[in-house]
């Protein structure tokens, strides 16, 4: 049922791309291909004096929570009056169409431009407001005015920190032209922060969210670099002899490790983000590359080929101690650490298919999240509850996001575009 | 069980901004003049060809450009999964090691390239050891360290862009640059 809903919905999709295409850069449209279960029943009402602005913000809000999967949205037509206070919410209403919360709010013209935007979250089974709040913004923030809304509403419900407020990194290449582009989490705002004609690698956000470190061969050969998203200044902070691979900053972003070969090798090196202070982490004979240092920054997870086969091994910085943390099949790549501390996100090989899976440190169990056959990249929200990586479909690549249980998929289309390489970014410094 | 779906499509044309503004850093071209590479970096703001030069001539460059020359063929292909360098390819390596030897002046880069299965970051140290084999084996036939860099497409620079078996062993290959070319 759900590879035939997939094709119907890819197929809705490819038809109303072509108009939202005109844009210099590809913007992403999400489409969600599973929820989960237990996806919470919410009615977001259209918030009050709404319709006086160009751009609402209950709208946004709604796409926000249902886009989640864990959200399945409440019709609110007929409801009158309709209410825009948590006291004008009628419970037995909302209960009779199977509502849990209700989102109520108004966004009321002040006299120098901005709105005065006020919402209430109401539990209509216990019958009490759970959130009220107002901001004063300016048109120009009611974007992520309602990001924000909606990741107050996501954590009160789920507990979990919402990441629709975050932003998102992927390189795209059409023809011969590659772009490194910064989105919003919903695909909106798409900006190329770097082109070339030569292969763009491996985005990684700096933790407060202001640089990106990648890779790029418009020297023929990969050389990682450190740009500043505010000001568009770039830095070679790895250009040695060989190749400069697989950028990974530390959790206070005072460290990069990356992997070079210029003592022979694929070995991997700690430097400052300014390319000073080299120093080698450890020496092996094998391949040592994809290192990430793990939430608390004692260890690095990275893929070694020193035991005959790829695998996944951890090395703590402190004491030297390197552990092999994966043993089923022959290819086990990409290691990406939760931000609890308690597992990996990576990819495996079976039986030819590349597919994301996730492994945890204490029970040793492996769970696949993604079907493949190509499916690689991974790069977990900060939450921890969702992650985005690289997919293909009909040939061409594309992003795909799975929650960290794998029950809610959506898929990251853009028209007449490969895109891969996805980095999500890290939560908005508030 | 709920299926719950949805398609949230994004309009493009939507009033709103961006939470930071970000600016597009250019891409200036470093690139060495040659026919290899099938684009040339280029500049980031408007999206022009790739750029194309004139190889420049040095001394001995004309038996490189021989076709009748075995220093003309500058591929050497890959088992999948393997590193060890070929017996069919073992002439090509040692004619170019010994115009190295020859040739003290002489510089090389080889360039490892992998099949598109896999981790992209994985595949560019995949592709470095099988350059490093070549460059091994030139440098116990005499040629110098010096002469030689070793470095990694991985999978970003396939010979066949196809997506099976005949593609996949035309781009598990090493790639002998000469600089200057």
């Amino acid at each position: 049922m759900i590879p035939l809903f997939r094709r119907w919905l890819a197929a809705v999709v490819l038809s109303l791309l072509p108009f939202g295409a005109q844009i210099a850069y590809a913007q992403l449209s999400i489409e969600i291909v599973g929820g989960a279960s237990s996806a919470i029943p919410i009615a977001i009402v259209s918030f009050n004096a709404e319709a006086t602005w160009p751009l609402g913000i209950s709208g946004i809000v709604a796409a926000d929570l249902s886009r989640s999967g864990m959200f399945r949205l409440v019709d609110t037509a007929g409801v009158v009056p309709r209410p825009s206070r948590a006291e004008e919410v009628q419970a037995a209403v909302w209960r009779a169409r199977s509502a849990d919360a209700v989102v109520v709010g108004s966004m009321l013209p002040l006299p120098d431009g901005r709105a005065d935007v006020r919402f209430a979250l109401v539990d209509v089974v216990k019958q009490t407001a759970l959130v009220q709040m107002s901001f004063t913004v300016a048109p120009a923030q009611f974007r992520i005015t309602a990001h924000k809304i909606a990741d107050i509403i996501y954590e009160k419900l789920t507990g979990d920190r919402g990441v629709f407020s975050t932003r998102i990194a992927y390189v795209t290449k059409q023809g011969p032209r590659y772009q490194l582009i910064v989105a919003d989490a919903d695909g909106y705002g798409p900006q190329s922060i770097v082109s070339s004609n030569e292969p763009l690698l491996s985005p990684r956000w700096s933790p407060d969210g202001t640089r990106l470190a990648y890779v790029s061969f418009e020297h023929k050969k990969p050389v990682v670099y450190v740009q500043s998203l505010e000001t568009g200044a770039r830095k070679a902070v790895a250009e040695f002899r060989g190749s400069n691979s697989s950028p990974a900053w530390s959790p206070d972003g005072r460290k990069l490790a990356v992997t070079l070969t210029k003592d022979g090798g694929s070995q991997v090196y700690l430097m400052n983000p300014d390319g000073t202070g080299l120093a080698r982490v450890m020496t092996s004979q094998a391949i040592d590359t994809e290192a990430m240092f793990t939430p608390d920054g004692q260890s690095l997870v990275f893929t070694s080929d020193r035991g005959g086969t790829p695998q996944i091994y951890r090395a703590s910085l402190l004491g030297g101690q390197v552990e092999r943390l994966t043993f089923d099949g022959s290819y086990n790549v990409s290691p990406k650490p939760l931000p609890d501390g308690k597992g990996i996100v990576f990819v495996r090989r079976d039986a030819g298919r590349f597919q994301v899976a996730t492994l945890d440190y204490a029970t040793r169990q492996v769970q696949v999240l993604t079907p493949g056959p190509n499916d690689e990249s991974p790069s977990v929200a900060p939450n921890g509850k969702l992650v985005i990586y690289a997919s293909e479909n009909g040939g061409r690549g594309i992003l795909a996001a799975v929650s960290i249980d794998g029950r809610v998929k959506q898929r990251l289309v853009a028209p007449a575009t490969d895109v891969r390489e996805p980095a999500w970014g890290p939560f908005p410094r508030s | 069980m709920r299926n719950f779906l949805l398609v949230a499509i994004v309009a493009a044309a939507l009033v709103g901004c961006s939470s930071t503004p970000t600016t597009e850093a250019p891409v200036e071209d470093h690139g060495a003049a040659g026919a290899t590479a099938p684009g040339g970096a280029t500049t980031g703001g408007a999206g022009g060809g790739g750029v194309t030069g004139s190889s420049i001539g040095g001394g001995g460059a004309d038996e490189l450009r021989n076709p009748n020359s075995i220093l003309s063929k500058r591929s050497v292909y890959f088992d999948f999964d393997s590193f060890v360098v070929k017996d069919e390819y073992k002439p090509l390596v040692e004619a170019h090691a010994r115009y190295l030897q020859s040739h003290a002046n002489a510089r090389m880069t080889i360039q490892g390239n992998t099949d598109e299965r896999g981790s992209r970051e994985y595949n560019i140290a995949l592709g470095q050891k099988r350059a490093d084999a070549v460059k091994r084996m030139m440098t116990l036939l005499g040629a110098q360290d010096r002469q030689i860099e070793t470095t990694s497409f991985g999978e970003e620079r396939p010979k066949n862009p196809g997506h099976d078996e005949t593609a996949w062993a035309e781009n598990r290959r090493d790639d002998i640059v000469y600089a200057g070319e």
